[in-house]
């Protein structure tokens, strides 16, 4: 199973760090799982212009086929303005039309208050759904009073983290038993 | 209908369509060379001909995968190796191209095939070829429309006077050689939504609808939203033709269609477009109200006939070469497009 963390944006460090946490749960509990941490900050991402994804150059390829090659993403994500950064939407923007059919996303939301915490159900999520997406449900929402010293320091948000992790990657099986299951009907 | 060569008494067209696209055979993995792939689809033409297909189009594309980027001398080439075929583009990426050197193509190949050519006009669904030639992607629809109103004034009128904003203006200049009976069908080539299709009504242009799947009923807003354009602007709808296109597949059963297709649409789709076919799409493909044409000989009957009664179309168009579909296979559908298709098409649609 290839999962790819990506943090959304290219400034702050409440995402990265968050991101990377997840990173660590991941390889400790599934060390058989290949999984990639794409931090948006490390990349210079152009603009979408209508190409297929796979025909852009550096980086911006990289990204766009790293996120297409993957079965599950956690998708970590700031708040701006009451929403995702526009560097999040432009990978999204890059990718085609039903991108995200047969790939599971969950997702992690950074803020700087507890105001936001309806952003992913009315900002993201409905992205994600109209891309294809198998959505996991719940998301974990890491406010600023979460983090010292880039650490995660909530107990609470890191119980969260990983069940979300876990979620992920039993979705992921989950999904795959359901196109077995359908592909074994058919006979082409 | 008479003036784009269409007769209806004798029933709806079929025709063959390739994008000429290049793409190894996912069943083995090889490839045939670009050589090779060419000249397969001259063979198939001659087929198409011998089977009684009544048109044979190749198309355009300016990208890795694709081997018909000069369309108009492979069509030279089947407008030689053929008598009685009809011969178009399908489409010509005429953003791109000089409209005047675009007429003056297709003006030599109804000369070369004795008043057998027609060009589809379209933007162009990759933009490769806007990036390889220089074309800025920002004028994408400024650009298309200008263009394709100056290939039409060409067709129109014996001299041009014009002056637009993407190529040099022309005083009355004679654009030759003209052929064989004055002027060239033209029709445009027009995607899913029918914000295009209207466009097309508006100038009065036949329309080539690509209806490349999911339910039929969904491309009639195009096809009435195209005729309730052209009545809008003064043209009669009953004297403009509508050709639709589709992906296409018949084998003895829908087993074997279903098989044979697949490999070839999913690996086609996933080196064009990046994503693959969707297995659970695929298996309601069959389906009478389903526009990708994959299925038994009778089901194909079936959908023809059942979208031609939705859209009232004069012409349908088959792609049954895209994603690296074997000669031997292209050669089956042919036989079974002559033997049993079109006799039952032509039946039941002649007036």
């Amino acid at each position: 199973m290839k999962i790819v963390v990506l943090a959304g944006s290219i400034v702050g460090s409440k995402t990265r760090t968050a991101a990377v946490t997840a990173i660590e749960m991941l390889q400790n509990k599934y060390p058989q799982h290949d999984v990639t941490l794409l931090d948006l900050a490390d990349y210079t991402v152009e603009f979408s212009d209508g190409r297929n994804y796979f025909e852009y150059d550096g980086d911006t390829k990289l990204v766009a086929e790293t996120v297409m090659g993957a079965d599950a993403i956690i998708l970590g994500t700031p708040t701006f303005q009451a929403s995702i950064p526009a560097t999040l939407k432009n990978i999204f923007d890059l990718l085609p039309v039903n991108a995200f059919r047969d790939k599971v996303i969950s997702m992690i939301v950074t803020a700087g208050t507890s105001k936001h915490y309806l952003m992913v159900e009315q900002q993201l999520k409905p992205i994600l759904a109209y891309m294809k997406a198998h959505i996991v449900p719940t998301y974990v929402f890491i406010e600023e009073k979460d983090f010292l010293r880039k650490e995660i320091v909530n107990d609470d948000v890191l119980f969260r983290l990983e069940r979300l992790v876990e979620d992920t990657v039993l979705t992921v099986e989950a999904y795959e038993g359901i196109r077995k299951k359908q592909d074994e009907e058919y006979d082409f | 209908m008479e003036q784009y060569r269409i007769n209806p008494s004798k029933g709806m067209e079929f025709g063959l369509y390739s994008l000429g696209d290049h793409i190894p055979n996912p069943l083995t993995g090889d490839r045939v060379s670009a050589q090779q792939r060419i000249h397969e689809l001259i063979e198939a033409a001659k087929l198409a001909e011998q089977a009684g297909i009544d048109v044979f189009g190749v198309g355009e594309s300016h990208q890795t995968y694709f081997t018909t980027q000069a369309h108009t001398v492979v069509l030279g080439a089947i407008a030689q190796a053929t008598n009685d075929i009809k011969i178009t583009s399908s489409a010509t990426v005429l953003s791109v191209s000089d409209p005047v050197r675009v007429y003056e193509d297709f003006a030599t190949i109804d000369l070369i095939s004795g008043g057998r050519a027609e060009i589809v006009a379209g933007r162009g669904s990759r933009v490769g070829a806007y990036h390889l030639l220089g074309v800025d992607l920002q004028d994408y629809e400024e650009i298309f429309e200008e263009k394709l109103e100056l290939l039409k004034k060409i067709n129109e009128e014996e001299r041009v006077t014009w002056q637009g904003e993407f190529r040099p203006p022309l005083e009355n200049a004679q654009i030759l050689p003209q052929p064989v009976n004055g002027t060239i069908p033209i029709w445009r080539a027009v995607g899913g939504p029918p914000a295009s299709a209207i466009k097309a009504g508006y100038m009065g242009i036949p329309m080539m609808l690509t209806t490349l799947g999911g339910p039929a009923i969904n491309f009639k807003h195009s096809v009435d939203a195209y005729r309730e354009a052209l009545e809008q602007s003064g043209f009669d709808p009953a004297t403009l033709p509508i050709a639709t296109t589709s992906l296409f597949y018949v084998a003895d059963t829908t087993k074997e269609a279903l098989q044979g297709m697949y490999p070839h649409i999913n690996g086609g789709f996933i080196a064009i477009r990046g994503g693959g076919y969707p297995k659970q799409q695929f298996a309601q493909a069959p389906d009478t109200r389903d526009a990708l044409m994959v299925g038994s000989t009778q089901q194909i009957i079936e959908k023809l006939l059942y979208q031609h009664e939705l859209y009232g179309m004069q012409r349908f168009m088959a792609q049954i070469d895209f994603g690296g579909v074997p000669f031997e296979k292209i050669m089956k559908n042919i036989e079974i497009i002559g033997r049993d298709i079109i006799p039952a098409i032509k039946k039941y649609t002649a007036k």
